[in-house]
């Protein structure tokens, strides 16, 4: 059975959060409701109480239908904090491979009374379609879907820039990098433009930038310098090396000639600007090694930050009352 | 068997005919229309009135999955009458392919004891739709092949398509292509624009089907061949094939019936009813084709039927299968967009009547004395929920689940024989 359409699929009849599928279509209220929660968690960090016991009986699986150690790590500490229990499973090698279907896999899994599924998949949509199909009281959390979205990067990214900049109403944020291909970027598009932000900027070149941006509110440049020019948030994006096989790009080298973050280039945005990553970074592909270490990089509080932040989500989330 | 429909609203789109007429019905040919021919005594009376007698559908594009999906022919065929059609163009995409005349007169065999609709197939241009090897197109024309279709995009190499239609003009034999230049669609699932762009889903450029246009267009320049475009889907597209249609080459098009309703935005979060082929595109390629369709430039609508197993929709977007069921729902979106456009009943039902089977060059699609009697009796008022439960055909999904739509074949003849009737309160009812 389908759930109907024509309203938002990851709020419940309360408006509250149920599921989070994507930023898009959130409520900047929730949005705000999360980095603040966030906020206590990160507090109570700096105090070293590492367990809160709101997910105390609640059991968590991480589906990952893509690979990913470290966006799993981050999920699984995040929900242990909480008091969780959470089951990691490695579906490459389970079931997927048997032939069972995505939704039998999370048929059987609510069967053993899962209670919240933190999905990463390589197509876009796939945490809707688990979403549409689980029991009423599940919780489905996108931990990245296709080149679709990033959600919890994306608001991870937000307290980042909230924690430096305090206030988004002025702020110019440049995305650069391969826009096309990145759940990353569109995430960060819908939060900034949710949480205000006046002027968002994505840079690359015209292989790499997908279609409607305009539509999304977002200025495109195709020249780093003019991109970043003024900006208070730079955002450098990870460039696969598989970009680099097809004619999309010629090579590494052209790109960090072009695209590449260098400490000179840098010196054209604000003084006071911040840079960051989603990570794994390519040193010399998409920023210098002296960018990546400057006293301007904000990348690694970004990690820290992002298991306050998913926390911050998972908790929120499974305080819903039931999808009805 | 000899039978008058008596008191129904004759539409007949070929003639321009729309008028209260009885129509009778002798040994599987119209014998009269307004008056009986002389000693004609009815063995069975119809009472059609506050119903529509037309010409049963023709569809240029149903996919009834044989060979491949064995039995299912059968069931495509109930719900084609179902849906008021009485004539089929299956294309090759078969599994084999139908690039061999021996699986044509099985597949027409078949057909025949399915007594359906009847069954116009159409012939893989090339050995196994391979696109490298012609297949042999001449003696497949003998074993009933219509005309002759490369599936799913061009052949990748531009030397086979001019050999193809040199070949094919050699023997006046019509060409189908899908306008479909491969190299620029890829791995596409939704058509280019803001919602794949924003939704971050592998998107098909316009320019997949003008390079394609422009390719076809220039070599029927060179060889003269007739060509048929299936499933025109951009504004671009449209504007190309009516500057060709000016220029006087020998080109007919159709358009998918989904596409004549739906527009990318229609996907919402990642629906995959919606996954279609081609994709969904922006409002202003609609509104290219119903521009299309209004000044002739689009000379059919289609149902461009698939039907898709369950599972193979219960996937993510991009991973599941594209296709819709669209047989029993052809008739009232035709209506409805019929309605939209303020066209009379005749003009709206020559889109899929009287102009497929001029693009077929086959003598159905129209009520005439004389011609076979292939006939759609229809409900023109009658509203229907679109549900599973209400549909015969096997394949469920459709874009228009939960759709409230209206018109409804309720008897549908083919050769002057009755093949469906569907009894009053229940969904549908194959014979």
């Amino acid at each position: 059975m389908r759930t109907e359409f024509g309203r938002n699929p990851q709020l419940n009849r309360n408006g509250e959060l149920h599921h989070l599928l994507s930023i898009e279509g959130l409520p900047r209220a929730i949005i705000e409701r999360i980095l603040d929660t966030a906020d206590g968690f990160i507090a109570s960090a700096s105090r070293e109480v590492k367990n809160v016991p709101l997910l105390r009986g609640r059991s968590v699986f991480n589906l990952f239908f893509e690979n990913s150690t470290r966006t799993r790590t981050t999920f699984e500490i995040a929900a242990r904090r909480l008091s969780a229990d959470v089951f990691n499973l490695d579906i490459a090698r389970s079931s997927a491979a048997k032939g069972e279907s995505l939704l039998d896999t999370i048929n059987n899994l609510t069967a053993m009374q899962a209670d919240m599924f933190i999905v990463r998949h390589a197509a876009g949509g796939a945490p809707h379609l688990i979403a549409r199909h689980v029991a009423p009281h599940v919780h489905v959390i996108n931990a990245g879907d296709g080149r679709h979205a990033h959600p919890t990067q994306g608001l991870l990214d937000m307290y980042t820039i909230r924690h430096y900049k305090r206030d988004f109403s002025s702020l110019t944020v440049a995305i650069v990098g391969d826009i096309l291909h990145s759940r990353v970027a569109r995430s960060d598009m819908h939060a900034l433009a949710a949480l205000g932000v006046p002027e968002i900027r994505a840079v690359g070149p015209l292989t790499l930038l997908p279609e409607g941006l305009d539509t999304m509110g977002v200025r495109v440049f195709t020249k780093l310098d003019e991109g970043i020019r003024g900006a208070d948030v730079i955002i450098m994006l990870r460039l696969q090396n598989e970009r680099m096989r097809g004619a999309l790009l010629p090579s590494a080298q052209e790109y960090f000639r072009n695209y590449g973050l260098t400490p000179e280039r840098l010196q054209l945005a604000k003084p006071d600007a911040i840079v960051m990553h989603p990570g794994p970074m390519n040193r010399g592909v998409e920023i210098d090694s002296r960018v990546a270490d400057g006293t301007q990089s904000v990348i690694l509080p970004q990690v820290t930050f992002g298991i306050a932040v998913r926390m911050a989500a998972l908790s929120i989330a499974a305080s819903s009352q039931r999808m009805q | 068997m000899k039978l008058a429909i008596r008191g129904g609203r004759l539409v007949d789109p070929a003639s321009g005919h729309d008028a209260a007429a009885d129509l009778f019905i002798a040994d599987g040919r119209i014998a009269g229309i307004g008056g009986a021919p002389e000693g004609f005594v009815a063995e069975r009376e119809i009472d059609a009135r506050d119903l529509v007698v037309a010409p049963g559908l023709v569809d240029l594009c149903a996919r009834m999955r044989e060979p491949g999906a064995e039995g299912a022919l059968k069931r495509e065929m109930r719900a084609a009458l179902a849906g008021g059609v009485t004539g089929i163009v299956c294309p090759p995409d078969t599994d084999p392919p139908l690039d061999e005349p021996g699986l044509v007169r099985m597949l027409r065999q078949r057909s025949r004891e399915a007594a359906g609709a009847r069954l116009y197939p159409l012939g893989a241009l090339t050995a196994g739709l391979g696109g490298e090897v012609l297949a042999e197109i001449e003696t497949l024309a003998e074993a009933g092949c219509v005309a002759f279709m490369q599936t799913r995009s061009l052949p990748h190499d531009n030397g086979v398509l001019l050999q193809i239609l040199r070949y094919a003009r050699t023997f006046d034999l019509a060409v189908w292509l899908r306008p479909v230049e491969d190299t620029l669609a890829s791995d596409g699932v939704a058509g280019a624009g803001a919602v794949a762009g924003r939704l971050g889903l592998p998107a098909v450029s316009p320019l997949a089907e003008t390079v394609a246009l422009h390719t076809i267009f220039e070599m029927q320049r060179a060889t003269g061949a007739r060509v048929h475009l299936c499933r025109l889907s951009s504004a671009a597209g449209v504007e190309l094939l009516r500057a060709a249609k000016r220029e006087g080459l020998p080109v007919t098009a159709d358009v998918g019936v989904h596409h004549v309703h739906l527009t990318d935005f229609d996907i919402g979060d990642f629906d995959s009813d919606f996954r279609l082929d081609p994709p969904l595109r922006a409002q202003r390629d609609r509104e290219a084709i119903l521009a299309g369709l209004a000044d002739g430039t689009i000379d059919a609508i289609c149902s461009d039927h698939a039907p898709v197993a369950e599972e193979d929709k219960l996937l993510p977007f991009g991973e599941a299968a594209p296709g819709a069921t669209a047989l029993e729902t052809l008739l009232p979106l035709v209506l409805k967009w019929g309605a939209e456009a303020k066209l009379p009943l005749g003009a709206t039902l020559a889109r899929i009547t009287s102009a497929p089977a001029r693009i077929l060059n086959e003598p159905t699609g129209r009520l005439a004395v004389g011609a076979k009697a292939d006939i759609a009796i229809f409900d023109p008022q009658a509203p229907w929920i679109v549900g599973r439960d209400e549909l015969v055909s096997r394949g469920g999904s459709t874009p228009f689940t939960g759709y409230e739509l209206v018109g409804r074949a309720m008897m549908t003849l083919v050769g002057g024989d009755l093949r469906f009737e569907r009894k009053p309160g229940s969904a549908s009812t194959p014979r």
